[in-house]
C-alpha cells in the first residue's frame, strides 16, 4: 500500500498537472529537459511555437499564427479541425516579456470575461520547470468558460455536443420518434 | 469515480453514433425519465434501453439516480464532475502540446551544441 502510494506519487518525469488553485485561477506545470533559455525561445520564437502549439494528437492544425513577441505586441492563432467548419481563433496581447523567465499576455477572444496568462520558466540544474497560470477577472468567467468548453481548445464537437445537451428539442438527426 | 481519460472523451462520441442514444438524449433534454419511460418510447425491451443509458452513462452524458424501484436518468454531468472532466480535458490538451515541446526543445538543444561547435572552429 505504502510502496503504491510512493509510486503515484513520484510524478513521472514531464507530467502535465493542471489544478483549479482558486475560484480564479488555474495553473498548468510541466517541467522540461532543457535550460530555461531554451524553453523560452520555443516559446517565443514563432517558427518555434508553431511546431507544438497545435498537437497532431488533437487533430489540430495552424490555420495561421501570428505573433509579436515583446511588451504591447499581439497575437493572433487560427487552428482548424477536421470536425469542425468555423475556424477556432485565439487572439491578444503581450503584457510583459522578460528574456528566459516571464511571459504575459491577454487572451482577447472571449471579451471582457478572458483570462491573464502569466508564464515562468524556472531552471533547476539542467531542467526547467514551467508554470502557466490562467487569472480570470472573476469566479463567474472562470465557472463560464468551464461550462461552455471554451478555454480547452478542443474540437467544436464538444461545443456541438453542448448544444445538444442545454437545447431541448434540439434538432439532432433523425430519432426513431417523432 | 469515472476517470477521465482520452478513452471517455472518445466514448462521448461512440455515444453520440447511435440515433436511439440521440434520441434519449433529447427526450431528456425536455424533461428527466425513467429507463421504463424511456423504453415505453422508443418500443424498446427494458435491457436495451437500460444498455443504452449505461452507454450514454459511461460518457458522462447522461447520470441516473435510482430512488425505491425507479432508476431516474438526466442529463449531464454533477456540476464538480463536470469541472473535473473539464480540467482533465484541458490537462490532456496541455500534455499533448508539451510532448510535442519536449522534442522541439530537444531539437533546439542539439542545434545549440552545432553551433556552439561551429562558434569555436
Amino acid at each position: 500500500m505504502d510502496a503504491r502510494r510512493e509510486t503515484e506519487s513520484t510524478p513521472m518525469k514531464s507530467r502535465t498537472t493542471v489544478e483549479r488553485k482558486s475560484e480564479r485561477e488555474l495553473v498548468v506545470t510541466r517541467t522540461f529537459n532543457a535550460p530555461a533559455r531554451i524553453v523560452f525561445d520555443a516559446w517565443t520564437k514563432p517558427d518555434a511555437l508553431k511546431r507544438w502549439w497545435a498537437p497532431k494528437s488533437f487533430g489540430i492544425s495552424f490555420i495561421s499564427c501570428e505573433v509579436d513577441v515583446r511588451a504591447g505586441g499581439s497575437y493572433r492563432l487560427v487552428f482548424g479541425h477536421p470536425a469542425s467548419e468555423q475556424p477556432m481563433e485565439f487572439f491578444g496581447r503581450y503584457i510583459e516579456v522578460t528574456p528566459h523567465s516571464r511571459l504575459v499576455w491577454t487572451n482577447d477572444e472571449g471579451g471582457e470575461g478572458g483570462a491573464v496568462t502569466t508564464v515562468t520558466f524556472e531552471q533547476r540544474g539542467a531542467e526547467t520547470l514551467v508554470v502557466m497560470h490562467d487569472l480570470y477577472p472573476s469566479k463567474e468567467a472562470l465557472d463560464g468558460a468551464i461550462a461552455s468548453g471554451s478555454t480547452s481548445g478542443f474540437s467544436e464537437a464538444f461545443e456541438q455536443l453542448d448544444e445538444l445537451l442545454v437545447t431541448p428539442g434540439a434538432s439532432v438527426g433523425r430519432t426513431h420518434v417523432s | 469515480m469515472v476517470q477521465y481519460t482520452q478513452t471517455h472523451f472518445d466514448a462521448s462520441f461512440a455515444a453520440l453514433s447511435d440515433a436511439t442514444r440521440r434520441g434519449v438524449l433529447e427526450q431528456l433534454g425536455r424533461a428527466d425519465a425513467s429507463i421504463t419511460d424511456l423504453a415505453e418510447k422508443f418500443h424498446m425491451t427494458l435491457t436495451g434501453m437500460k444498455k443504452h443509458v449505461a452507454v450514454l452513462e459511461q460518457a458522462g452524458l447522461v447520470t441516473t439516480e435510482k430512488i425505491g424501484r425507479v432508476r431516474t436518468c438526466r442529463l449531464g454531468l454533477r456540476r464538480l464532475e463536470q469541472e473535473a472532466a473539464w480540467i482533465e480535458r484541458y490537462r490532456q490538451l496541455w500534455d499533448a502540446r508539451f510532448d510535442e515541446l519536449d522534442r522541439v526543445v530537444e531539437e533546439l538543444k542539439r542545434q545549440e551544441k552545432v553551433d556552439g561547435r561551429k562558434k569555436r572552429n
